[in-house]
């Protein structure tokens, strides 16, 4: 457990949960998107698959843990570095030499927590404790609101520029080699963030105008 | 040419600091930031006052003893340079220049505008180094073949002074940078790689408890670093720290 103590394996333990909730995400736009293609049919069917599926039922919990050691850890990683400096700049210029996204992590990622608790409430508590008779109409009703599709759409690009740096920076913690794949995976990184903003908001547009 | 100073003045570690401002008048274009520094402190002088503290030696760009943050920058605006190059055609006539010390739990303030980063002097002790014999059997390290890439990429790794302008820079006041030049110089040559897993534990272990933050990579420290010290560094400290768990 010494290993978990050093700054390093922290970062490395942060790198994996990022990485692990970038396939849920990934997981989950693939399965919002057949709310608008095919449409009702294969949503309600993936809604089907996801209740019922075994593996699922085993990755749920795995899941909830991975949000609770992600949070948890990145909370703490920013509280701790905030104190290695209590005497601050007066005059601090840091737009200069580091992206704004890079910068504000936690506050990205704070925002993508508290619509991930409006999501939770909205959606998963009605899935888990009462008959839903009708996902598709549960789901695609919720885009009627204006302020939650407004929040929907904020939460997801937040997410997106979360991921503009996340992505790559997962990468660089777990060392892969830079000179050969750095390129590769910033760039694969902004599409990955760009698509997951676009394709989420997109779904909620599309429900909000329909 | 006149300018407007705003620097920190703080008589000793444990007094209360803060910015005073100062008015300079004849600086010349082509002086160096020190010495329109040094011109303040004749005044200072000549008036019976105290002059301000700063660290210097070679003033050359090579000993890594200036540091200096200025105007929200380390070494100040211009990339690629230490304190002792900038040069004041870099300002204009009229500016106001704010000069604060590097700031991190890490490097206390001693006096004005000089910290101690001996911190990172004690990461170097415990690992910045390989052993080797010197008793008169020693073998030419040019004897081993090494590739070319490896030898620039080490050699640019030990082109780091070990001015801490990396840690000032970092939001999370890292000394990631500075650690992972150390590491990787030696990882990339086969008379390091001997002791490369204890090296790095060891070196991270006095990181972390010299109270440096933890790195974010939002690379600002790369930017910010006179000898453009590159992250690939960082990203090798990684993999070696992780290969280090396996041994
Ligand atoms: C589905 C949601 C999320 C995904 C896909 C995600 C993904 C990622 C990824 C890939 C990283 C990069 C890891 C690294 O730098 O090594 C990261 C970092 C981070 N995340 Fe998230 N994240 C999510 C939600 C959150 C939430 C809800 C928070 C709330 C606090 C958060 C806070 C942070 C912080 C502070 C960091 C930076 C940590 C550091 O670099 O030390 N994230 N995230
Ligand atoms: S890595 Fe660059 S900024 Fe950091 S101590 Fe070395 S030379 Fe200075
Ligand atoms: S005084 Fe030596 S590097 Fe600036």
């Amino acid at each position: 457990m010494t290993f978990l103590k050093t700054s390093v394996a922290k970062k490395v333990a942060m790198a994996l949960s990022g990485l692990f909730l970038v396939l849920f995400i990934l997981v989950h736009l693939a399965i919002n998107l057949t709310l608008i293609y095919p449409g009702k049919e294969a949503f309600d069917a993936a809604v089907e698959f996801m209740g019922t599926n075994p593996l699922i039922q085993i990755m749920q919990p795995v899941l909830a843990l991975g949000f609770i050691f992600h949070i948890s850890m990145g909370i703490y990683l920013e509280w701790n570095n905030r104190s290695k400096r209590s005497v601050k700049y007066v005059n601090n210029n840091p737009k200069v030499a580091s992206s704004w996204a890079s910068r504000n992590m936690i506050w990205t990622g704070l925002f993508v927590l508290l619509f991930l608790i409006i999501h939770l409430l909205n959606y998963f508590v009605p899935f888990k404790t009462q008959e839903v008779s009708d996902h598709y109409v549960l789901v695609t009703g919720l885009f009627k609101s204006p302020v939650y599709t407004l929040i929907y759409v904020l939460a997801f690009i937040s997410l997106g520029i979360h991921l503009s740096h996340g992505f790559q920076s997962a990468f660089q913690s777990l060392g892969t080699p830079r000179q050969k794949c750095h390129k590769f995976i910033v760039y694969s990184g902004n599409l990955f963030a760009f698509l997951v903003a676009l394709g989420f908001s997109a779904i909620a547009i599309y429900f909000y105008f329909n | 040419m006149k300018l407007n100073l705003k620097i920190w003045r703080q008589a000793g570690p444990n007094a209360k600091g803060q910015m005073v401002d100062y008015k300079i008048d004849g600086v010349e274009s082509d002086m160096s930031f020190l010495e329109m520094l040094d011109l303040l402190n004749e005044k200072l002088i000549s008036k019976g006052d105290e002059p301000i503290a700063f660290d210097h030696d070679c003033r050359e760009g090579i000993c890594g003893m200036c540091s200096l943050y200025i105007n929200g920058e380390a070494h100040g605006p211009d990339k690629l340079t230490t304190t002792c190059q900038l040069h004041m055609r870099r300002f204009n006539d009229g500016d106001t220049i704010t000069i604060e010390p590097w700031r991190a739990n890490a490097f206390p303030v001693i006096k004005d505008l000089i910290v101690d980063r001996s911190a990172l002097d004690r990461i170097q002790q415990a690992g910045g180094y390989i052993s080797v014999n010197t008793s008169g059997r020693t073998v030419d390290a040019n004897n081993i073949p090494i590739p070319k890439k490896n030898a620039d990429m080490a050699f640019d790794a030990a082109t780091c002074i070990g001015c801490g302008a990396c840690v000032a820079t970092c939001k999370n006041a890292s000394a990631m940078l500075f650690v992972s030049a150390k590491v990787a110089q030696f990882a990339l040559l086969p008379q390091g790689r001997v002791e490369a897993a204890k090296r790095v534990q060891d070196m991270i272990a006095v990181m972390d408890a010299e109270g440096f933050g933890s790195c974010t990579n939002t690379g600002a420290c790369e930017v910010e670093c006179p000898k453009g010290i590159s992250l690939t560094n960082i990203a090798i400290l990684n993999k070696e720290f992780l290969l280090a768990q396996v041994k």
